[in-house]
């Protein structure tokens, strides 16, 4: 039986050892909104927050975590959608077909929570998740937006 | 959890066949108690207006746009708009009600407009007229605005959810006798309103095919042979089948292996125990190298089918003192939908139902029944949310005749198959692979006497609608190059023209590949005429505009990006580098589309692309703010396609697998893209597609300015940038 802290709440289940974060978290959990992209932390659609930090969770095992750590996947951002981050996407229709989004906005938030005011160049280099659709520049303007940064130079 | 436990309970509703599965933006299943107005539009007693949209929601936002265009007509209030999907199974059963369901080729929109603003507009003939009547007066003295009908000379007023029920009983009107708005009087159309489906995107509630639960649901993980053309001879299954959460272990077709497990990851872990045993077939020992030699010969071959002659180029060539020669290439590409291939299906020998998402849920549907041996009519589909399109999910469901044959043989147990990355990428259904030889003659003043561009490569329609190949040609290989017809024409009078095409098919299957021919035509066409124009001495926007007099959509769009970008002027340098633009213009799917891209590029070969000026001619522009996003997203694509985009095939199968070895542009080299929508009225042309066609050529051409290279096969990753 494993135990993890997921969203505020401790979980139990049972469950291989190797099995990857991301497939506890859809599989034994029902929390769909972390997707599977690619399986080799290369795309972030898997992106959950871990004690605060953004970690890609499809090649991450399970045995990794203990219920010490606070996992947070995009269902546990916010109770109503109204981080900063939600709310900038929302204002700007940043998603396209939206796959890819649950990870890029749990990336974004985690940037702002490390660096509240990043500049243009700092977000280019920091969220790496890929989108197909070709939101990035919405998704540079939406963090712009919830840092309070539109239009600054950077 | 509350959103997934809801679903839970449609999902077990569906399972006995009662219900439909929630269609996007929330709308859903609650349609079932309330009866429609008519086949587009159902209005709930609270007024809350449900417009059913056939087309599929893949990100592009056909969604908002075809509501739009129903609620300009029907006179609603836009804030109590929401949508859902009618099957396939619906449709097919109510005689095609709502058109074609297939989503691509950038014809949403374009395709349905006129039906459905009659549809909005049927529903408000029919809400007013049951005011009217319960009223007694004539519908004539009656209007409706914003959801609310009023009786001019007594000020009566009803809201369209008090009379909604009395209106269905109502006959239709016919078609003919449904007047639409003119232009000038749209109130919807044309505005930046935001999408119906952003809520559910941002908190992880939006379900995609990938995350459908159903009740007693097992999961399937599937691989198939990896050369295409090669079949299943032998499965060991006995490591895999002592594994944890192991049910079967499946063969599926005569070319895959499945587990069914409990879970997915259980599933692929045994899975990867299986030892399948492959008949590698006659395709084992191909590669793209040997393709390329095949395709070579086509550049020179004899015979060829002829896709657009004007006059006689060869003799035009052949008398000009100038002769100049390219050749150029395009490589297979894969689609790389974020969401990989995934269906789920109940099989019983009743009945066959499928969750999916597709582009096509007609195509789904009828996979679906082929596969399940059932009539259609006791079939259905419920499309899903895709994670993704692009062509993908369009014309081919191999996929779900998969998830079909799998759950066949455990009759009554819901499956869910979902693919990994790695089969994803070489299970794919490819970017034709191409090459062509340009040739144009030039006279003593720089002028075109003739131009010949002789296409050699894969047909998409050979390789997925063969029936409508005549006489050895695909029309649709020349996309772009046309001579006329509106759709995708090419935007200059050569005195002589010839564009022909020798095909020549490899064994990796084809697919619609978001821009589909368009991208490598204008590839092709638009980086020689840049070489034409540096051989005449010419600035390569005169070149180009000296042959534009009888193609003013064309030149319009170019010249809105020209003058944006301040061509003729020198760009700024950026962090010391000089910075060069490079222009491109072409005609598909009903829109004109131009570019300028700004570049520089360090003397070490470093590329940066700073700026993409896009310009849009798509006629009517429904929602301004979801076509900047197309277009924006548009150089995403088309840039990833340009820098990285390459399946090469090696013993017989594809070589990358994954992101790692297929890379995609990323944040850090994304350029600023500026949108001029320039919609010059009077047409309906496509948004999702044309712009991808722009984005290489005018980054090469630009690149060509910087360094005085041409670089004429894609990718460029690998090109040496350094400056000639």
């Amino acid at each position: 039986m494993a135990k993890l802290n997921v969203n505020g709440r401790v979980v139990e289940f049972t469950v291989e050892d190797d099995t990857p974060l991301l497939w506890v978290l859809r599989e034994h959990l029902d929390l769909t909104g972390t997707k599977y992209g690619c399986g080799i932390s290369a795309c972030g659609a898997c992106t959950v927050h871990v004690d605060g930090v953004a970690m890609r969770s499809c090649s991450q095992p399970v045995s990794a975590f203990n219920e010490g750590q606070k996992i947070v996947t995009i269902e546990g951002l916010s109770p109503d959608s109204s981080h900063p981050i939600q709310q900038a996407w929302l204002a700007l229709d940043v998603p396209q077909c939206g796959f890819c989004q649950s990870g890029m906005i749990m990336a974004a938030a985690a940037l702002l929570a490390v660096t509240p005011r990043p500049t243009e160049a700092q977000i280019r280099e920091e969220v790496t998740n890929i989108c197909r659709c070709g939101t990035y520049n919405r998704v540079i303007a939406g963090i712009q937006r919830a840092a309070g940064t539109t239009g600054a130079a950077g | 959890m509350n959103a997934i436990s809801r679903r839970s309970a449609l999902a077990l509703g569906a399972f006995t066949f009662a219900f439909r599965i929630p269609a996007p933006g929330e709308a859903a299943a609650q349609t079932a108690a309330t009866p429609e107005v008519n086949a587009w539009v159902v209005v709930k007693p609270d007024d809350t207006v449900i417009i059913r949209i056939a087309r599929s929601e893949m990100g592009q936002g056909t969604l908002t746009g075809l509501a739009q265009m129903v609620a300009e007509e029907l006179e609603c209030d836009w804030s109590k708009v929401t949508t859902e999907y009618p099957t396939p199974g619906q449709n097919l059963a109510r005689g095609r009600i709502w058109g074609n369901m297939s989503t691509g080729g950038s014809r949403g929109i374009r395709e349905s407009q006129e039906y459905v603003r009659k549809g909005g507009a049927a529903a408000r003939i029919m809400l007013v007229q049951a005011a009217a009547a319960a009223w007694g007066v004539p519908a004539a003295e009656c209007s409706a605005a914003n959801s609310v009908i009023t009786h001019r000379a007594s000020g009566r007023t009803t809201s369209y959810g008090a009379v909604a029920l009395a209106a269905g009983r109502l006959t239709p009107p016919a078609a003919a006798d449904v007047p639409l708005k003119p232009p000038s009087a749209w109130k919807l159309i044309g505005q930046p309103v935001a999408r119906l489906d952003t809520a559910p995107k941002l908190n992880g509630s939006q379900i995609y095919g990938m995350d459908l639960k159903l009740p007693g649901m097992l999961n399937a993980a599937i691989h198939a042979c990896p050369v295409f053309g090669g079949t299943v001879t032998a499965v060991d299954s006995t490591a895999a089948l002592r594994m944890p959460g192991v049910k079967r272990v499946l063969r599926v077709g005569d070319n895959a292996v499945a587990v069914v497990a409990d879970t997915w990851w259980r599933a692929q872990k045994a899975l990867e125990a299986v030892n399948i045993t492959w008949n590698l077939g006659e395709h084992a020992n191909a590669s793209s190298a040997g393709f390329a030699e095949v395709m070579r010969a086509g550049l020179d071959a004899p015979q060829a089918a002829v896709g657009n002659r004007q006059g006689d180029a060869a003799a035009a060539i052949a008398a000009a003192p100038r002769r100049v020669e390219a050749v150029y290439g395009y490589p297979h590409q894969n689609h790389a939908c974020m969401e990989v291939m995934n269906a789920t299906a109940i099989w019983t020998p009743e009945r066959c139902e499928v969750w999916t998402p597709t582009q096509n849920g007609e195509a789904a549907h009828a996979a679906a029944a082929e596969a399940a041996g059932l009539p259609p009519a006791r079939c259905e589909v419920h499309k899903l949310h895709l994670g993704g399109g692009f062509g993908r999910r369009g014309a081919v469901h191999d996929w779900v005749r998969q998830v079909v044959d799998i759950a066949k043989q455990m009759p009554g147990t819901p499956i869910k198959m979902l693919w990994t990355r790695e089969e994803d990428m070489l299970q794919g259904r490819f970017h034709p692979v191409t090459m062509a030889k340009m040739t144009a003659g030039l006279d003593a003043q720089g002028q075109v006497t003739g131009l010949h561009m002789r296409i050699s490569g894969q047909s998409i329609l050979a390789g997925i609608f063969p029936q409508n190949i005549r006489d050895g040609r695909d029309p649709v290989v020349f996309q772009g190059l046309n001579n006329a017809g509106g759709e995708a024409d090419i935007g200059y009078g050569f005195p002589a023209l010839l564009v022909d095409h020798a095909m020549r098919n490899p064994h990796v299957p084809p697919g619609f590949w978001r821009g589909v021919n368009l991208n490598q035509n204008a590839f092709y066409l638009e980086c020689f005429m840049d070489e034409l124009a540096h051989a005449a001495g010419k600035d390569p926007l005169e070149f180009r505009r000296a042959l534009m007099a009888n193609h003013p959509k064309h030149l319009g769009v170019l010249n809105a990006v020209a003058e944006r970008a301040g061509w003729g002027t020198p760009a700024a340098p950026v962090g010391g580098q000089a910075v060069h633009r490079g222009l491109c213009v072409t005609h598909g799917f009903g829109a004109y589309v131009a570019a300028c891209a700004e570049v520089s590029v360090s003397n070490a070969g470093e590329l940066k692309i700073h700026r993409i000026i896009a310009a849009t001619d798509c006629g009517f522009a429904v929602n301004p703010q979801q076509i900047a996003a197309q277009v924006e997203g548009s150089f995403v694509y088309g840039l990833t396609a340009a820098l990285y985009g390459e399946c090469t095939v090696k013993d017989g199968r594809i070589e990358q697998t994954n992101f790692d070895t297929y890379p995609m542009m990323k944040m850090d080299t994304m350029p600023k893209v500026e949108t001029i929508i320039a919609p010059t009225g009077g047409f309906w042309g496509g948004v999702g597609e044309p712009t991808i066609a722009v984005a290489a050529p005018a980054v090469l051409n630009a690149i060509f300015a910087a360094t005085g290279k041409r670089i004429r096969q894609l990718p460029l990753r690998d090109a040496d940038l350094r400056h000639a």
